[in-house]
């Protein structure tokens, strides 16, 4: 009997490196990876040379120097001796806050619209469908400005509202009314009453920006209203665990949410301020510019026409069987949506919801389009400008945003994790 | 194998990544097309024609240089550049001069490393208002509304003055002219403001022109002029002189129409060395003998040019002011060819 040697001692030669599949994707791995060195390096050589030729250095100096130009849409204390930082700040708590409610208003519009589309109503489903195929088929940018152009050119100028000594004299009435005698509505912007509070706590300055006490105040009691009205429905189900009988909780939980704050705000001498037209414009009250209206409306149908097939996509994946057996169960089907189909959905929704959140947070960067001063607007516009530092406003810009979307992945997945199915 | 890659690729990025050396007269003749930056609309100034074609005051500029260092003035490719794009656009090398009503500033010339070589219009920064607001100043537009185009020196300066004169207003930032011109009229705005010119061609595209006044103030200085990059200066040399060369025209009374005749029968060694019939001033700039005589004949002198685009027989109506000769009174002043 012959029996098979020994296998033959490896001995490693360079055309193993290709002809063996052991080594052969690592050495792909390796060159591409030596390639795409070489290819950021000559893009850095590339821009250092570039600079060289132009005479120019690398630098974010000038974001310390004196900005020179108004921003009208603020959040925070800003007038043109500001530096371009804080320009660059004003502009970016702009993008914040469009983001926010931006992602809050999509979120509502996508799950209702979501919802609806599945409706058996044949009415409403059709409605829906032609809502979502007609919105996200349209770049988003045609929306912003269709919606800003609407607002801009349909509504009355501040002088129409003026009401003048010779009018009253001549028993005219001015050409537009504030709605509810508080509310303006012009062509450059809405007009609502402000808070104001004659008892002020003042504010903390936090070296950046002003921080209102009051607003501390009243949001610390409403999270002591939340944990008074949590312990309470804590208490009610335990109560109905144990007896089997649910007490009535209504008018206490209505209690806990308004009798603080009612009472905290008549402390502090709360009272609304109107807006006033006074010379050119409306002063007092609080002033939302079209340009910010347009943004919010526009992005957030567009995105949230995306949410909706996100929605529909979540509820449709549930199994038939899983609503029938809520049924069986006795449940109503506004029950049945929100105890046993949406929980398990979620888990469907979150992941590609994520995203959407990063595209309508990345999209407020069309703001520029109708004069919104948005991160965009201030440091990739106007200091990019009248500063000349492209590169570094660019790479400043990009760094930013990236931060903003890694942000809000975070959390999302943080939430992802929070309802994702648990395995055991 | 993978040696002579490593080392390809390292000669393959050096070449790309050198700087070709800035010969952008040469780089002109080899393309046979002058690029030039452009207002992307600005009646009168920069603005297509009811044939798709560029014409106005800035856009004879680019069409003098062209003649002059190409032979004809129609081989320009203009490219529409905002208050935003333009200062990039010609940093980048994507066009070879800008001449878009860019206001000469020291930091403009200085840290942004450009060249301004001429102004072809003394400006200054104003404010257009509807007639029936019932403002006769810009003193009274406390509180007001007004539109500004977003990376300009407009901008500025109108910080610079409301602060000065102790007034609030709100701005809103546009991107061009035309959005100004909307806004505006839609009443979005109390008021608009860029250069004077600009603010008098904006008005001559309006349909009902008697319903706006442009207030009296003027509240800055606004050279406007040609610009090009830092570093080559041979190129920043043609287009100045080809400029001057349109001025001088003026001054010695040579139009589109009598430069032939001029050329023939002219004594004046100055007017012979501008032409090009005595001295050779064009190989100094690696131009030929005719580039002044071709620049003139096809585009016209500098009172003919402004005449024909925004002077006062046209819609726009634009006085010469601080615009005239120096002979008469203004600041245009072409130094001598020699």
């Amino acid at each position: 009997m012959a029996y098979a040697g020994e296998a033959p001692k490896d001995s490693f030669r360079l055309s193993m490196l290709i002809y063996d599949t052991r080594y052969r994707s690592i050495t792909i791995q390796i060159i591409v990876l030596i390639l795409f060195g070489l290819f950021l390096s000559w893009i850095f050589n590339n821009i250092v040379q570039n600079l060289a030729a132009k005479d120019r250095g690398f630098s974010y100096d000038f974001l310390w120097n004196r900005a020179g130009y108004d921003i009208s849409q603020r959040l925070i204390a800003y007038t043109n001796d500001d530096t371009h930082a804080r320009a660059m700040l004003v502009g970016l708590l702009n993008t914040l806050l469009l983001a926010f409610f931006g992602c809050i208003l999509a979120t509502v519009i996508g799950v209702v619209a979501g919802v609806l589309r599945l409706s058996n109503n044949w009415l409403i489903g059709r409605l829906m469908t032609v809502y979502v195929e007609v919105t996200r088929n349209v770049p988003v940018l045609l929306w912003i400005l269709l919606v800003y152009v609407v607002l801009s050119e349909a509504m009355p100028e501040p002088k129409d509202f003026k009401l003048t000594d010779a009018m009253i004299a001549a028993g005219e009435q001015p050409k537009a009314h504030m709605i509810l005698g508080s509310i303006a509505i012009t062509n450059r912007g809405t007009n609502i009453p402000e808070p104001l509070f004659d008892r002020s706590l003042g504010n903390i300055d936090l070296g950046i920006f002003l921080v209102s006490l009051d607003l501390l105040a009243i949001i610390a009691v409403l999270v002591g209203s939340f944990f008074a009205y949590r312990a309470l429905s804590h208490r009610a189900r335990a109560l109905q665990e144990a007896t089997g009988v649910r007490p009535v909780t209504w008018w206490k939980s209505l209690l806990i949410w308004l009798a603080p704050v009612v009472i905290l705000l008549w402390a502090l001498g709360f009272h609304l301020g109107y807006p006033q037209f006074k010379g050119f414009n409306f002063t007092g009250g609080i002033t939302v510019a079209h340009a910010f209206t347009a943004l919010l409306v526009a992005l957030s149908l567009y995105t949230g026409a995306f949410i909706a097939e996100i929605v529909r996509a979540g509820i449709m994946a549930i199994p038939r069987g899983q609503t029938e057996a809520a049924y069986a169960l006795g449940l109503r089907p506004g029950r049945t949506m929100s105890l046993v189909i949406l929980p398990q959905a979620l888990r469907v929704i979150i992941p590609p919801l994520i995203s959407q959140y990063l595209n309508l947070t990345k999209n407020t960067s069309l703001a520029i389009a109708v004069s919104y001063m948005d991160l965009r607007g201030t440091l990739g516009g106007i200091t990019l400008n009248q500063t000349g530092k492209e590169l570094e406003c660019m790479l400043l810009m990009m760094a930013i945003y990236l931060t903003i979307s890694l942000i809000i992945s975070g959390v999302m997945n943080i939430y992802n994790n929070a309802v994702k199915l648990k395995e055991r | 194998m993978k040696k002579s890659v490593f080392i390809g690729t390292l000669a393959l990025a050096s070449a790309l990544a050198g700087v070709a050396a800035a010969d952008t007269v040469a780089d002109v003749k080899a393309r046979g097309q002058l690029i030039c930056g452009t207002n992307p609309g600005l009646t009168g100034f920069a603005a297509p024609d009811a044939n798709g074609n560029y014409q106005g005051f800035d856009v004879a500029i680019c069409k003098a240089v062209a003649a002059a260092v190409l032979g004809d003035s129609n081989k320009v490719k203009y490219v529409p550049l905002t208050g935003e794009t333009r200062f990039t656009a010609l940093a980048s090398g994507e066009v070879d001069v800008l001449v878009r009503n860019s206001t000469w500033t020291f930091s403009r010339d200085t840290d942004l490393k450009f060249d301004f070589v001429a102004v072809n219009y003394y400006d200054g920064q104003g404010f257009m208002v509807k007639k029936d607001l019932g403002v006769t100043s810009a003193k009274e537009l406390d509180g007001a509304t007004i539109c500004i185009q977003t990376g300009t020196t407009t901008e500025l300066n109108l910080a610079d003055w409301f602060k000065a004169n102790n007034i609030a207003y709100t701005p809103v930032n546009i991107a061009d002219d035309a959005e100004g011109q909307r806004q505006l009229v839609a009443g979005a705005c109390d008021a608009y403001t860029t250069d004077a010119s600009g603010l008098a061609a904006a008005r001559a595209t309006m349909a009902d022109p008697q319903n706006y006044i442009i207030l009296p103030e003027i509240i800055s200085k606004e050279p406007l002029g040609p610009v090009v990059r830092h570093g080559d200066n041979n190129w920043g040399d043609v287009v100045r002189w080809t400029y001057y060369a349109l001025v001088a025209a003026e001054e010695y009374g040579i139009t589109s129409a009598n430069v032939d005749e001029i050329a023939s029968t002219t004594q004046n060694p100055e007017i012979k060395r501008l032409l090009g019939m005595d001295a050779d001033l064009g190989s100094f700039m690696g131009l030929d003998k005719e580039w002044a005589k071709r620049a003139i004949k096809q585009v016209g002198n500098y009172g003919e040019i402004f005449a024909a685009n925004i002077g006062e027989s046209t819609p726009i109506g634009l006085a010469r002011g601080l615009n005239a000769q120096w002979t008469q009174g203004g600041l245009q002043y072409a130094p001598p060819f020699r």
